[in-house]
This record gives structure tokens, sequence and C-alpha cells, in this order.
């Protein structure tokens, strides 16, 4: 850690995604959205260098490319990764992704799909899209840009797109040991599903965030991990990867107001 | 033999209620020339089967879909496609929504003339309380493991976009990524291909015929439609339209804006779509996009 590396919230959250695929080895690491890509694209050039990633297109790269427009930046490629092997690699289950629902309940269930009723919904979304097959098959981690109850809802999320560990939902003789969700990195916190019967805990604050705030915008109870810190802030090294690999600053934009890393007193 | 045919020939095909699946992905390499025919025509009812982009949003506000079989529908640049989330939160639609693997699974098991494929996408999620009639089938096998069998997803035709064609129905595909085209065409009793260039026979070198990913015999018809795909992208010859897209999308906020697009765009005919969009010198430069 080095204190006295000015950050803004988006680096921090860069780096605190980038630890989601620390350790996974050889597996597809797709980070959707600037920061997961930008926390994948960390990780393999940092603590995991193994991990697969794509010019997020169809082509495999071990050298991850820069977001946004790439100037004189030519992308070297070293394989082939359309949709159609996409499919094949996540239901053999070697991905970790990292996405953004819309959605996301006490079991680790996602809405990709319609907010309120489904027939008539108040809003339609995207669609399920990958959500029911990713989550069933490998490893996914969430991101949340703005912590509150709308996202981490009462109850069970209105369409259930992705699986969670929601007993209800399964059936003897599913194959439910195939799925694996690790971390969820909000603006406020990073947690994790290591508690009892996979019960979401708070692994680490942002810096001048409470517990209690997590708690309050949250719509189900939260544990406390026993180890519960402050998450890590980024090095001087992190730092100047992350400046290189988005060079026009499209991390800025991904958060409310771009706001410093370490909260001024409100 | 010769396949070579116009849109409105293509159209002529069509038949109230049937289901048509279309090829591409999200607002990348649509058969658009045809969905424009198709706004044209007294079509309707239809099931549309769709990695779902402006195809699936503009049918949508023409009133043309009963029934969509889809795993989204987006402009990707533009998150959210702007009509399919207007008539989908009127409710008028009936809904097979399903995952984006189920979707190309179900194609696969038409195209091999099998009932279903079985696959784990879809269980413990709403996709099955949502739609009964998808099925869990047990492995006859020691596992006994309890899947979902994915009914196979028949098409009465397939509607396709490629780079080349030619009179036999030979086909190539030079974007990147060929997407679920030759799913389409195989889960379908008739496929027709619009083309950016259409010749009269072939003649390739094995690096070239790599990018054929389908049979002629699938292909019924071909039909030369140069900046087809417009709006969308046509990876590697332009990208999609952005101005146009946000014209599009503000049509769904607009009171008559769907009559309003029709009346400035698509009931004049193709050529004066064309010069309404700067020519195809503009539109087949239109750079494509970084992701």
């Amino acid at each position: 850690m080095n204190n006295n590396t000015e950050f803004t919230l988006a680096e921090l959250m860069i780096v605190a995604a980038s630890e989601s695929w620390r350790g996974n080895g050889e597996v597809l690491a797709s980070g959707l959205g600037v920061i997961p890509r930008l926390g994948a694209s960390l990780a393999k050039l940092t603590h995991t260098p193994e991990l697969l990633m794509t010019d997020s297109e169809c082509y495999l790269v071990e050298e991850p490319i820069p977001v946004g427009p790439r100037g004189d930046y030519v992308p070297k490629y070293s394989g082939y990764m359309p949709f159609e092997r996409v499919f094949e690699c996540v239901w053999g289950g070697r991905r970790h992704a990292m996405i953004g629902p819309t959605q996301i309940d006490r079991f680790g269930q996602t809405n990709l799909s319609v907010v309120g009723d489904y027939r008539r919904p108040k809003a339609a979304i995207l669609g399920v899209r990958g959500l029911p097959g990713n989550s069933i098959n490998h490893i996914n981690s969430f991101f949340v840009p703005s912590h509150n109850k709308r996202v981490f809802v009462e109850g069970e999320v209105d369409m259930v797109s992705g699986v969670g560990f929601n007993p209800a939902r399964w059936e003897p003789g599913m194959r439910q040991d195939l799925m694996d969700i690790r971390r969820i990195v909000t603006d406020l916190c990073v947690m994790d599903f290591e508690g009892p019967d996979h019960a979401i805990r708070v692994r680490s604050l942002h810096p001048g965030v409470s517990f209690e705030e997590v708690q309050e915008k949250t719509g189900f109870p939260l544990l406390k991990a026993p180890e519960l810190g402050e998450t890590p802030h980024p090095t001087a090294e992190q730092l100047a990867i992350i400046r290189r690999l988005d060079p026009h600053d499209l991390r800025g934009a991904q958060i409310k107001g771009n706001p410093p890393g370490i909260r001024t007193a409100a | 033999m010769n396949k070579l045919m116009t849109t409105a020939d293509v159209v002529a095909q069509l038949r109230d209620g049937m289901t048509i699946g279309f090829g591409g992905w999200g607002p990348r390499r649509k058969p658009m020339a045809i969905v424009r025919e198709i706004l044209r025509s007294d079509v309707k009812d239809l099931t549309v089967v769709s990695y779902g982009g402006p195809d699936v949003g503009m049918l949508c506000a023409a009133g043309k879909v009963r029934k969509l079989i889809f795993g989204f529908a987006t402009l990707d640049a533009i998150p959210l496609e702007p009509w399919y989330r207007k008539v989908r939160e009127s409710g008028a639609l009936e809904l097979m929504e399903l995952d984006e693997g189920m979707w190309q699974w179900g194609l696969r098991a038409a195209g091999m003339r099998l009932p279903f494929l079985p696959t784990r996408c879809g269980l413990a999620t709403d996709i099955t309380r949502l739609n009964p009639e998808l099925k869990t089938i047990q492995s006859p096998y020691g596992d006994g493991e309890v899947m979902l069998a994915m009914p196979a997803l028949k098409l009465d035709v397939a509607l396709l976009h490629v780079n080349v064609a030619d009179h036999l129905g030979n086909t190539l595909i030079h974007g990147g990524d060929p997407y679920f085209d030759h799913l389409v065409a195989r889960a379908a009793d008739a496929c027709y291909v619009s083309a950016e260039r259409v010749e009269e026979r072939l003649a390739l070198t094995p690096d070239q015929a790599r990018f054929n990913t389908f049979e002629r015999y699938l292909v019924k018809g071909v039909v030369h439609a140069p900046c087809g795909a417009h709006p969308t992208t046509c990876a590697p010859e332009y990208g999609w339209d952005m101005s146009h897209f946000k014209r599009y999308v503000a049509s769904a906020a607009e009171e008559g804006g769907w009559q309003a697009y029709m009346d400035e765009f698509v009931t004049p005919g193709e050529a004066a779509y064309q010069d309404k969009n700067g020519g195809i010198e503009r539109m087949g430069k239109l750079p494509l996009p970084v992701f």
C-alpha cells in the first residue's frame, strides 16, 4: 500500500475487481464494462498472467488491449474466440466473468431481464443474455457502480436470470456443484459468499465507508467477515498500469461524479 | 441455376403467422434491407427468432411481432433497444425468453432434425417457470443427472445478410465473428440471404473459401443489397450508423414517432433510404466500432 498516492474510487474498484481473478489459473477472464475489463486486464498484467483474455470481440490476446479508441496501438492476436467458441468455453466451465446485473438478491441470484411484473414490466432491460448459462457453468463475480436497495433487493430478484444459492430453485438431480460466485465489487465495499450456507459477507470496506452504511443501503441482512478491513489502496505500479490501459480516462465516467478513492467527511 | 431475386420476391414468400429467424447479433450484420421490405408489406403475426437488434425493435414497432424468441435486444453502444423496450413494456408480446446458449442450442437441434438437445442452461432460473413448455430430462446413464431438454427451434424462414454471395447460393461471411447464421440457415425450411456483393459464380482460393460457413443447398434465394445491413455493422466493410441509431431511438419517444420514421426512411423504398443516409458512399465507409 502506498498512502501517499492519490487515486479515484474507480481506480480503487479496478484494483478490487482484479483481485477477483487472483489465482484462477488458465481460464477466460471476461470483464464486461470498463471497470471489470480494466480489473481483468490488471489481474493478467500483475498477479495472474496465465489468464486468457479477448479483444472484447472475437480474438484472443496475451497483451490486454487498452479501452477506447486505440490510436496507433495494434492488437497482437494469439487465437480466435467467436461467440460459438465462447459457449463451448462457458459450458466447459473454463471462464470467470464479471458483469453488472440490474438486481442481485441474498442468494446471489441476478436479474438482467425486467424490473417489475414480467408480463407488463415497469422497465424492460436487456433480456437474460448469457446469465442462465454463465451462472450455472462457471465462476462469476458482480460489479455494482451504485450500491443501493434497488440493486440489492429484498426477497428474490424480479426475474431470476442467473442462478444462485436458493435451495427452493434447485430440484434433485440437478448439478448445483458447477456454479461458483466469488465477489461483488461495489462503490462502497467488496462482498463475498463465504458466510454460512453461502450467506453474503462484507469482506472489505472502501476508505471512509462504514458497515452500517452498507447495511442500510442493502435490502437484506449482511454478515461481517472476521477479517473485515479496508479495501487495499492501489499501488503506484497498479495506477501506472491502469492509466496506460485507459488512456482516455473512460474509468472517470463510470462512477457518478468520479469521486476520490478516499472519502472526505460528508 | 440462378437464385437471384429481389427483397420484394423474398417478402412475397412470407405468410402471416410464420416463424422467422434472423442472422447477425444485436446491431451487427442484420438483414435490414429485407427487414425494411417486411415493414413495407402486409405480413403480420410473426414469431421472430433473433439475437435481437433493430430487426426486433423495428418489427415490434410496426406491430408485426406476435411472439418473440430471444435472449436479448440491444444496440450495443446504446444498450436498451428503444422499440423493443416500448412494445415489451406495453405487454403486447408473447415471449420465449432464452439464455443465449439455449437459443443456438435449439437451432442446432432443429438443424440436426432432433426433437431436443440437453443442456444445464436455464435450470434453477425463471426461464423454466415462465416457459412451462420447457421440460427437463434425466440422463439414462448411471449419473442420473436432470437437465433441461431444449426443444428444437424450427424455422419456416431464415433471413441473413452476408458479405458475398453468388447466383448458386454460395456465401462468404468476412466479419471476424460469423455469429450463428449457419445454425439459423440449417433450422429453416427456406433461407434467403442478402449480400453486399453478388457474383455469378465464386472461384476462390482455399484461404478465401474458409469464410463460407454453410452450404448453398440451404439457400433458396440471393438478393443483391449493398449496405443492406445498414444501420447495423457489416464488418469488415462498414460499422453501425450512430447518427441513424440516434434518430431511430428518438422516434420511440415522439408522439407518432414510428409513423414519422416509416415515412422518412422506409416507405419511399431502398433507393430513397440510401439517399436519406448520405448514399452508399457514406454508408459503406462508416467506421467499424471499437469494442
